[in-house]
């Protein structure tokens, strides 16, 4: 409203006699009425056909083994509560109960649990049956007993995380005294360097974040959650190095805040590195799992060495090192736990997102680094350096995934 | 659990094509922990979870089906035989007629899983699957006054001897379209009938089907008779069965076993019109039965407790039990045993 006008009434302003905020209802009286309309009435009948089956979809999120059982946990993305009247275990009818009992409702979860002698180490497939008949599956692909949260479990999938994230950042910052005695040259080559690691990352992040997507309820939309978190990620972190002076950004706090914010972003990628590792453990997956762990510390040394590169110019004190290596590694324990204990498909994407919305401001600001250096120095951003340490670093993490992707 | 297929065992041990030291080593590793995980593996124990584990290690359906008239009650369908409405022509021959209609119907197939059916039906039968059970002896006149009363195009196909004219290829009835089929019934033995409009498949599977059983003239010695029609369900309608039994519902004589008495002939009379498999079988459990192929000899072919039928074969069983008990019979094809074609009988003094 305009304050600066004289006072007025309502009634001239809306035109209709009404106050604003009657005047504001009467869409949402208009909506309502149309709602009621379709809800009451039929005027889709014309479209109806007798004998359609209703639409149906279930989802089996969750499989956990147990001594002697199954225990299921089936999502209803559907407009309708759907009611489970039969379940299989490879193809035979199977004795279950599901609780609550009754309908699952739109949106609803259900426990089945199927008393069944799983065998060790084979797969099992579960199917549900509807009242249509109309079968949905879910698979086990090797039996194992599903961890159950225990202090063993829980300091074991700990450890996990510190061994893909922790120890090998860790170990990579350790390179930060010999790329303190290279020239300019030399740092605005691992500077590039990091650019490209970060390039794979965020290609190897937002591919991870569809794939995840790929596996939740349509209901979710969980492409476009993948998106929006990329999105509210990048925005973020643009809001709060913002505040910096251009100044700002070339003083040793500058950068060690451009350190933090590689660490956070690779943080958040490792977390769903993490989840993928704990993920695997958890569904039997342990003999992959070893050489999982050997393959991601050996492919996130080189992100020790990211974090360290905008502050060769400075001398860091050993707590900001700690500091940048928990940022970067513990996000991976968290991601391990989660994955171990409630591994959820939606979860991992929006993480993910977020991951890939970070690596992308991070690689805008390590860029903006080297681009200012080259200005400075009167040459081209893209010089034969710069290019070389970029290739180089998507090489590096290109083949360092071969120790994890299959 | 399939958001990590990409981590497969099998993609794991494709690694082993690498042949890298790293690889190799990381391997060596994995195998070792697989070992240590094997060892450490828990034994799987009986649970004590409330659940019934009683019957058959678990392999049920869960529930029951609603029974209660005007529904199917498999049980009844056993020994419910429709004689017809009975006459005599000029020439003395006996003639037996019968009003049958084929109708949509959903019908339950096992508890709480329903499926659209298409169904033959007579006012004594009602309108199930399997269809009415005409029963009738040799020589006879047969009268079946068909209406499609369905919502697709139907006939009614005989097996047996009779004029190709009242084959029931032709003519295709339409929705509310009337035929007349009229045959003499020959030769004796356990045939079946069938809606044979293309595609057939959809017609078979559908539910239009039924025993139609010739007495030979002498009749067979007397037994407790029953009628086992081997049918399937596809639920989803992707060309396989979800659902196997005798008699349309999964595990019923499981649930409900069927009452027969020691030192009593038993008479099956068997039927497979399973579609989409190409085999069915009955295998009789604790016991051995005399078998009468197609049942059109009075001299028992085989005395063995497992027979294996095509789609449309048909034979007769006959067994007495020796013991009291419950005497287990299924498909020995154990997938449809376990998707439901199991059942028992109940013998008692």
């Amino acid at each position: 409203m305009d304050t600066t006008q004289p006072a007025s009434t309502p009634s001239a302003k809306t035109g209709a006699g009404l106050p604003a905020w009657l005047s504001a209802l009467v869409p949402f009286a208009l909506l309502s009425a149309l709602v009621a309309v379709f809800f009451f009435g039929s005027p889709l009948a014309v479209f109806r056909t007798e004998g359609l089956p209703p639409v149906e979809s279930l989802s089996l999120e969750r499989i956990e083994l147990r001594p002697g059982k199954f225990v299921a946990t089936v999502f209803n993305s559907s407009p309708d509560p759907i009611t489970i009247s039969q379940v299989t275990v490879d193809d035979a009818f199977w004795q279950f109960e599901i609780s609550p009992a009754g309908p699952i409702p739109r949106l609803g979860r259900s426990t089945i649990t199927i008393p069944y002698y799983w065998v060790q180490g084979e797969p099992h497939a579960i199917a549900v049956i509807t009242e249509s008949g109309t079968a949905f599956a879910g698979e086990v692909s090797i039996a194992v007993e599903t961890p159950q949260p225990g202090m063993t479990q829980f300091i074991a999938y700990g450890l996990l995380g510190i061994y893909i994230g922790v120890v090998p950042v860790g170990l990579g910052l350790l390179w930060f005294p010999a790329m303190r005695r290279m020239g300019r040259r030399g740092l605005n080559f691992v500077l590039a360097l990091t650019v490209g690691l970060l390039v794979f990352l965020l290609i190897d992040t937002a591919l991870e974040a569809i794939e995840a997507a790929g596996s939740v309820a349509g209901v979710f939309q969980s492409l476009p959650v993948a998106v929006f978190a990329a999105l509210l990620a990048w925005l973020a972190i643009l809001a709060v190095s913002g505040k910096q002076t251009e100044s700002g950004r070339d003083s040793s706090a500058g950068r060690l805040r451009i350190a933090a914010l590689i660490a956070l972003s690779i943080g958040l990628h490792n977390l769903g590195e993490g989840l993928a590792v704990g993920a695997a453990f958890a569904l039997g997956e342990a003999a992959l799992g070893s050489f999982l762990v050997i393959g991601f510390t050996l492919h996130n040394v080189t992100e020790g060495v990211g974090i360290a590169a905008p502050m060769t110019k400075d001398k860091p004190s050993l707590k900001a090192f700690v500091s940048l290596a928990a940022l970067a590694g513990l996000p991976a324990v968290v991601g391990a736990w989660i994955g171990g204990f409630a591994y959820s498909p939606l979860l991992a994407t929006i993480f993910l997102g977020v991951g890939a919305g970070a690596i992308w401001q991070v690689i805008v600001e390590v860029g903006r680094l080297l681009i200012r250096d080259a200005e400075k120095h009167g040459e081209s951003a893209a010089n034969w350096i710069n290019v070389a340490g970029l290739a180089l670093g998507i090489a590096i993490m290109y083949f360092t995934a071969y120790f994890v992707k299959f | 659990m399939n958001e990590l297929t990409s981590i497969s065992r099998r993609n794991f041990l494709r690694l082993g094509a690498l042949g890298t030291l790293g690889a190799a080593g990381a391997a060596a590793l994995a195998q070792q922990n697989q070992a240590a995980a094997h060892e450490a593996a828990p034994p799987v124990r009986p649970n004590s979870d409330g659940i019934d584990h009683s019957t058959h290690g678990g392999n049920l359906t869960v529930g029951d089906v609603d029974t209660t008239p005007p529904n199917f009650d498999p049980t009844k369908y056993l020994t419910a035989f429709d004689y017809g409405k009975m006459s005599k022509l000029p020439n003395g021959q006996t003639l037996r007629e019968w009003d049958v209609f084929a109708a949509d119907k959903e019908i339950e197939v096992a508890p709480g899983v329903y499926f659209p059916a298409w169904v033959y039906g007579t006012e004594q039968h009602g309108a199930h699957v399997p269809g009415p059970t005409f029963r009738c002896t040799e020589g006879d006149r047969l009268r079946f006054n068909f209406l499609n009363a369905g919502s697709h195009p139907h006939t009614i196909h005989f097996h047996g001897i009779h004029p190709p004219a009242m084959d029931g290829i032709t003519p295709i009835l339409q929705t509310g379209e009337r035929f007349t089929y009229e045959f003499d019934a020959k030769p004796f033995g356990l045939h079946l009938y069938h809606c044979h409009t293309p595609p057939l498949k959809r017609h078979i599977h559908k539910g239009l089907y039924g025993a139609f059983l010739i007495d030979p003239p002498g009749g067979r010695a007397p037994a407790r008779e029953l009628v086992m029609m081997m049918n399937a369900f596809d639920t989803n309608f992707d060309g396989e069965n979800e659902i196997y039994a005798v008699n349309t519902v999964a595990f019923h004589y499981a649930r409900h076993p069927i009452p027969i008495k020691v030192g009593e002939l038993v008479r099956i009379y068997l039927v497979n019109i399973t579609e989409f498999d190409p085999v069915n079988s009955f295998h009789l459990h604790s016991g051995m039965y005399r078998l009468y192929r197609t049942g059109t000899r009075l001299d028992h072919y085989e005395f063995t407790d497992t027979v294996t039928m095509g789609q449309g074969e048909r034979h007769v069983l006959e067994f007495t039990p020796d013991y009291p008990g419950r005497y287990m019979f299924h498909a020995h094809q154990s997938e449809l045993a376990e998707l439901g074609w199991m059942g028992m009988f109940e013998a008692t003094e």
